[in-house]
């Protein structure tokens, strides 16, 4: 199992949650948690896929829920 | 303030002004000269202070997820434009967004000290190269077994060994424990303590990835990404809530006027918009979205600088509904060292000299029970005074002390000297002394309770903990002294290692619903159980990496207290959850039922939305705060 952890930006709580919810069903991705407090989002990749392949639509999922929003270090 | 805030505040101080003159302008008479509509002059206002609101809605409708604050309050204020109460809109709009903007300076506030306090992270360590030359290097770039220099004031950046100077350590960071710890060569040194007096010549014996500075920073900064059951409800309480609200709000604009012109009835379509906008401000949920995390947030904050390291929301919100709390005897409850814990010496036996006889006949011994004669004798022994030493393997010691024949042993030495002392009335390891063949006195040696272990059952208790109950592999009599002297409920004696795991389960399967069971250990030998028990809580853990993976909990030195300052850290985390919870929806259903009667206009729907808002983040932010629990469990 692969697990990764990125520093994000976004402004609000809730925009936060939206994130989550657009990072989950990219697909690709097993699980996804973001955290407003911490501002990190920690993403678990499905069985065999590259999260320099994966993140990259995770980032654009949320651009589009939330347009104020950042991932670091994909 | 960061530079995105304070444009906030700019935009919402010009707003409020040119709502401020616009609130003027009729009476001035300036109208009368240039004819323009007032709700043109209020938009420039209203677009300055909520132009991204709704720039924010319309994507949202754009991406089919409109639901949410921005498509509210969009929703209302271009509402109130609609029906001819421009400067309601602009007070709605300019209100939300304080509100924003002060949740926004909360949050960062909050951040930044738990970042502030959680500073250990070393910059830099000063490396000893050839021909005792001082480099700064990155304190990745160490290599295990080079030889590093912390100056006084200094951080320790990586895990070592004291080959050279002796100082004193400030721990505080790491264990919350304010008292400063010496250290002298030989010693093992932890990184993240502060060097505060002498130079340290440290042999690194980790890499600075796995030193105990990195493990914690680690730990800390990936806690919190299990979420609380309180969060994910209002996770799915907001999906369901804010649709739900604004379909409500729908109805009231419209079914009402339409009964009402059925029934033959001027519609009044103006007031019953009204009421559904006012609807729609108060029902905004943001109150619940932010201070529910930023109180969790705060709670596992505030825990880390006491050194409880809480690996999750979740864990903390759990360790709320602890009913059973079952201990590893040794190591957390007590010491896990041997000491005199009572000496009775035969009539006409001096105490002092009944410890000297014992201590001199054991002192060729490497026994933990001779050791423990040796610092309760507190003195230098002089061997010459020792012959004859004879070691009896499962009965005791005889020697010749100053020329006298000793014997120090158990019972059953005495039996073969034909003496039968009666047993003193404690329980531990008994030995019994005899001098010239007559019984001079007993000695009882036992494990010791940790000074701050009565107390701490005594908090756990007060914390609403119904059972607590102590394993130990010890005998009968041992655990029931030890037991009774710290108030603890339960026992379980004479278990070999592999019982905990059993013990816990036959407990596990006691326990009453909604309720948890946390399992206390010191992180030896007991990974296996601290990840079977719904809470593993491991104590002392700056050396063991074992369990820091297992545990969910962490307390960074070995005082039992903590557990009990971690119950009521958990304890008021969530209970300033739960009040947040109940205030806001309390508030809010008011607020909602006072607005579709019409009896509440656009002010108190502000209160409801803004004014909750504000309080519920206050209260979320005393979390953070545990000095008064520090205080009252006894660790300040």
């Amino acid at each position: 199992m692969m697990k990764k952890t990125y520093k994000i930006d976004v402004d609000c709580a809730n925009c936060a949650n939206k994130m989550e919810a657009a990072a989950q069903k990219t697909p690709g991705v097993k699980n996804a948690t973001v955290n407003f407090m911490t501002l990190k989002m920690s993403v678990e990749f499905e069985e065999g896929q590259d999260p320099k392949a994966v993140m990259p639509q995770v980032l654009a999922a949320c651009k589009k829920v939330e347009s104020d929003c950042e991932i670091f270090g994909i | 303030m960061n530079s995105k805030q304070k444009k906030m505040l700019y935009r919402i101080v010009a707003a409020a002004v040119l709502v401020v003159v616009l609130q003027l302008l009729p009476e001035s008479g300036l109208l009368d000269l240039v004819p323009v509509p007032l709700g043109l002059l209020y938009l420039i206002p209203y677009l300055v202070v909520g132009g991204d609101v709704l720039r924010k809605a319309i994507k949202g409708i754009q991406n089919r997820q409109p639901f949410d604050e921005c498509f509210l309050m969009a929703v209302a204020t271009v509402g109130a434009f609609a029906l001819g109460e421009y400067m309601e809109g602009c007070a709605v709009m300019l209100f939300y967004q304080v509100g924003e903007l002060f949740q926004s300076v909360a949050v960062g506030k909050s951040r930044r000290s738990i970042a502030a306090l959680m500073d250990i992270r070393p910059d830099y360590a000063n490396l000893e190269k050839a021909g005792g030359v001082i480099e700064k290097v990155d304190p990745d770039e160490v290599e295990t077994g080079s030889v590093i220099v912390v100056e006084p004031g200094e951080r320790v950046p990586i895990d070592g060994v004291i080959v050279e100077g002796s100082s004193t350590l400030n721990t505080a960071a790491l264990t919350g424990e304010s008292l400063p710890r010496d250290a002298k060569a030989g010693d093992d040194i932890i990184s993240g303590c502060v060097n505060l007096s002498g130079v340290l010549r440290v042999r690194t014996t980790r890499e600075f990835g796995e030193s105990t500075v990195s493990r914690i920073l680690d730990l800390v900064e990936n806690s919190s990404m299990k979420k609380a059951r309180a969060e994910h409800f209002i996770t799915r309480f907001a999906r369901v809530y804010t649709p739900a609200v604004c379909y409500s709000a729908l109805a009231l604009a419209v079914l009402p006027p339409l009964v009402l012109t059925v029934l033959g009835q001027p519609a009044q379509w103006g007031d019953w918009i009204y009421r559904a906008l006012t609807f729609l401000v108060i029902s905004c949920p943001c109150a619940l979205v932010i201070s529910i995390p930023l109180s969790f947030f705060g709670g596992i904050g505030g825990a880390s600088t006491c050194g409880i390291l809480v690996k999750g929301s979740t864990y903390l919100e759990e360790l709320s509904r602890t009913g059973i709390v079952v201990f590893d005897k040794t190591g957390t409850l007590t010491q896990g060292v041997f000491e005199v814990t009572g000496v009775y010496p035969a009539a006409g036996v001096e105490q002092a000299d009944l410890l000297e006889k014992a201590a001199l006949a054991e002192s060729y011994s490497k026994h933990p029970i001779s050791q423990s004669l040796k610092q309760a004798y507190g003195r230098e022994l002089d061997p010459a005074r020792v012959s004859d030493v004879e070691e009896l393997g499962g009965y005791g010691i005889t020697a010749r002390v100053d020329g006298r024949p000793v014997a120090v042993g158990n019972a059953r030495l005495m039996a073969k000297l034909g003496l039968s002392p009666a047993a003193p009335d404690q329980t531990g390891t008994v030995l019994y002394l005899a001098v010239d063949g007559a019984y001079a006195g007993t000695i009882v040696i036992s494990d010791v309770v940790k000074p701050t272990a009565a107390k701490a059952i005594a908090g756990l208790k007060r914390a609403g903990v119904r059972r607590t109950v102590m394993l130990t592999g010890d005998t009968e009599p041992v655990a029931k002294a030890v037991a009774g002297q710290l108030g603890i409920t339960e026992y379980r004696a004479g278990l070999l290692p592999e019982d905990k795991v059993t013990q816990v389960e036959t407990l596990l399967a006691e326990k009453q619903p909604r309720e948890n069971l946390a399992f206390v250990g010191d992180g030896i030998n007991d990974a296996p159980v601290l990840s079977r028990a719904d809470l593993g809580i491991a104590m002392g853990a700056l050396g063991s990496d074992a369990a820091i993976e297992a545990a969910d909990i962490v307390l960074m030195d070995d005082d039992p207290a903590r557990i009990a300052l971690a119950m009521d850290i958990s304890r008021r985390t969530v209970r300033i959850v739960y009040q947040n919870i109940v205030f806001a929806l309390v508030v809010k259903a008011a607020c909602l039922l006072l607005g579709a009667l019409g009896m509440a206009g656009m002010w108190l729907a502000i209160f409801a939305d803004v004014g909750v808002m504000v309080l519920a983040v206050i209260n979320a932010t005393r979390a953070l705060y545990t000095r008064d629990l520090v205080r009252r469990n006894g660790l300040a």
